[in-house]
């Protein structure tokens, strides 16, 4: 058994900012566990530019921005296990990992969960018809073709709409293929407006809105699919079918935060985020366990991902020193027009603001958010537009926590 | 002329509205300068920053990702990407290392360490 003060799980954009915010808190021994052999994470194979110009201010792509905060880690001398990955976590914070020198325990202090997210897979979308090769989660293609230079496909389909499809839809288009269409069974995208105007208008590509893949053809490779229009139950519309002839098909349908970690450990979770249920310190319902990132909730920027892996690095650093104290939490709820919000309690009353994260559940024009606890409003904000691909975030001063005993919602309602 | 674009910049995609006429141009919808930056220029003559991958010849089945240092005219893009296919490199490469000179412009330069 070793012994560490705080061990983050996932060397990700979320474990790599946790572990220097914590470091830079006064807690020095700070350990980093991997899975692969390089830090990271997913911003390896995101070779698109775009990220940093809110953290840093400067537009970097996704190897420059892990690039800094891989600096950051080595700076600080904070130790990482590559190759390594965790297989349990105990109610005493005691780490299970195994790598190829065997079992290691770690005994921790305080434990951050930085594991991300992965793809909704085939599977569990359940689409009809045959297993030929050529099926592939739109991140597999991209990590195929960006890190290790295979060609995926020369003419593609793409199913769903969210960021990660928009950006293969491009990078396949760059690599020489011809994308065919873009499909979004939904009425309405999943993806950032600017990601659909420079990757699929700018190569001609079209987007189907309310439309979906109702057969995959093709006996060893892929040779087509039928595409068909869908009803507001998302039922597919036989007359609407259409077959479109193509070698790949791309799925971009989702992603899932990976808790198996959490779940196992008994740490209870969130049914809509699939997340951990955390306070403002984005700490879990197990006292000295943190969780951040993308295994949090899926972010749509890795700025606002760094952004909440330090509030856990500093929080669990908080924790060490004793200097987080349990106290009486608030719960928060999602009313109208609001899916969900994070965290999902706050202490009150609050040292510092705290700022409420939230999504919506359809698109809207331009509305305006209440945050209550009861009849007294806590904070307001108009925004122009709103929309589920999008994250919104809503500051509420600390001083208005004050006297507060019942649960804290946060509604919208459109405005002219 | 008068056009209504996207402003691609930065994530939160602000509408915009381009006025054109001769040499006055105005924007609006815009929540920052480099929103107006954005939408004349992308009314007057377009431009992206390319991102590719080129090969490491002495690495097996790894790729150096790269990108334009400065956005090349939108309508060069598949000319740049024709040039950067043809590429290849040697490992060891450093962030920021010049891997090609003067295309369209400007240079391609790494965007990843390969050690």
């Amino acid at each position: 058994m070793i012994k560490h003060d705080i061990v983050i799980i996932g060397g990700g954009p979320a474990g790599m900012a946790a572990a220097a915010a914590a470091y830079d808190s006064g807690v020095k021994d700070v350990v980093i566990i991997d899975r692969e052999e390089k830090l990271g994470g997913i911003l390896k194979q995101c070779i698109h530019n775009g990220f940093g110009l809110h953290k840093l201010g400067k537009e970097l792509t996704g190897p420059e921005y892990a690039a800094v905060y891989e600096k950051a880690v080595a700076d600080r001398g904070i130790k990482v296990f590559y190759e390594t990955m965790v297989t349990d976590i105990s109610e005493g914070r005691t780490v299970t990992a195994q790598n190829s020198g065997g079992i290691l325990k770690i005994e921790a202090k305080a434990v951050v969960l930085a594991m991300g997210c992965r793809e909704r897979s085939r599977g569990a979308l359940n689409i009809p018809g045959t297993r030929p090769a050529g099926v592939y989660s739109a991140g597999t293609a991209q990590k195929l073709i960006n890190c290790m230079g295979y060609s995926v496909g020369k003419r593609v389909v793409i199913l769903g709409s969210g960021d990660i499809g928009l950006i293969m839809a491009r990078r396949m288009s760059l690599q020489g293929a011809k994308v065919e269409a873009v499909c979004e069974i939904m009425p309405y995208s999943g993806g950032l407006t600017r990601n659909i105007v420079q990757c699929l208008n700018d190569f001609g590509i079209p987007l189907y809105l309310s439309t979906t893949v109702a057969e995959i053809h093709g006996r060893e490779r892929v040779e087509g699919v039928t595409v068909a229009q869908v009803d507001q139950n998302r039922r597919v519309i036989e007359e609407t079918k259409r077959y479109i002839p193509c070698d790949t098909l791309l799925l971009s349908c989702g992603l899932i935060p990976e808790n198996e970690l959490t779940s196992t450990a008994g740490i209870p979770l969130s049914a809509v985020t699939s997340g951990a249920l955390v306070d403002e310190h984005r700490q879990t319902e197990h006292e000295g366990i943190f969780a951040c990132g993308n295994v949090l909730q899926v972010h749509d920027l890795v700025d606002y991902v760094s952004d909440e892996a330090e509030i856990a690095g500093k929080s669990a650093a908080e924790y060490v020193k004793g200097n987080l104290h349990s106290a009486v939490t608030v719960k928060t709820a999602a009313g109208n027009g609001v899916r969900y919000v994070l965290p999902q309690r706050v202490t009150v009353p609050p040292k510092e603001d705290i700022s409420l994260f939230l999504r919506v559940t359809q698109p809207f024009g331009k509305v305006r958010y209440t945050v209550k606890s009861g009849d007294e409003v806590l904070a307001a904000a108009v925004r122009l537009k709103a929309a589920p691909g999008e994250m919104e975030k809503i500051t509420v001063k600390a001083e208005r926590f004050k006297n507060i005993n019942e649960e804290i919602t946060v509604s919208l309602e459109e405005v002219q | 002329m008068k056009r209504e674009l996207t402003c691609i910049i930065c994530p939160r995609g602000c509408s915009l509205s381009v006025n054109i006429d001769g040499a006055k141009t105005c924007v609006s919808g815009n929540s920052c300068p480099n929103g107006e930056k954005y939408g004349i220029e992308e009314c007057i003559h377009p431009t992206r920053t390319v991102t590719s991958i080129v090969r490491v010849e002495n690495r097996e089945n790894t790729m150096v990702s790269v990108k334009t240092a400065r956005p090349v005219p939108k309508e060069n893009i598949f000319d740049v990407m024709e040039i950067i296919r043809k590429t290849s490199v040697k490992a060891p490469v450093k962030i920021g290392d010049i891997i090609l000179t003067n295309i369209y412009g400007t240079d391609i330069i790494a965007t990843k360490d390969i050690v």
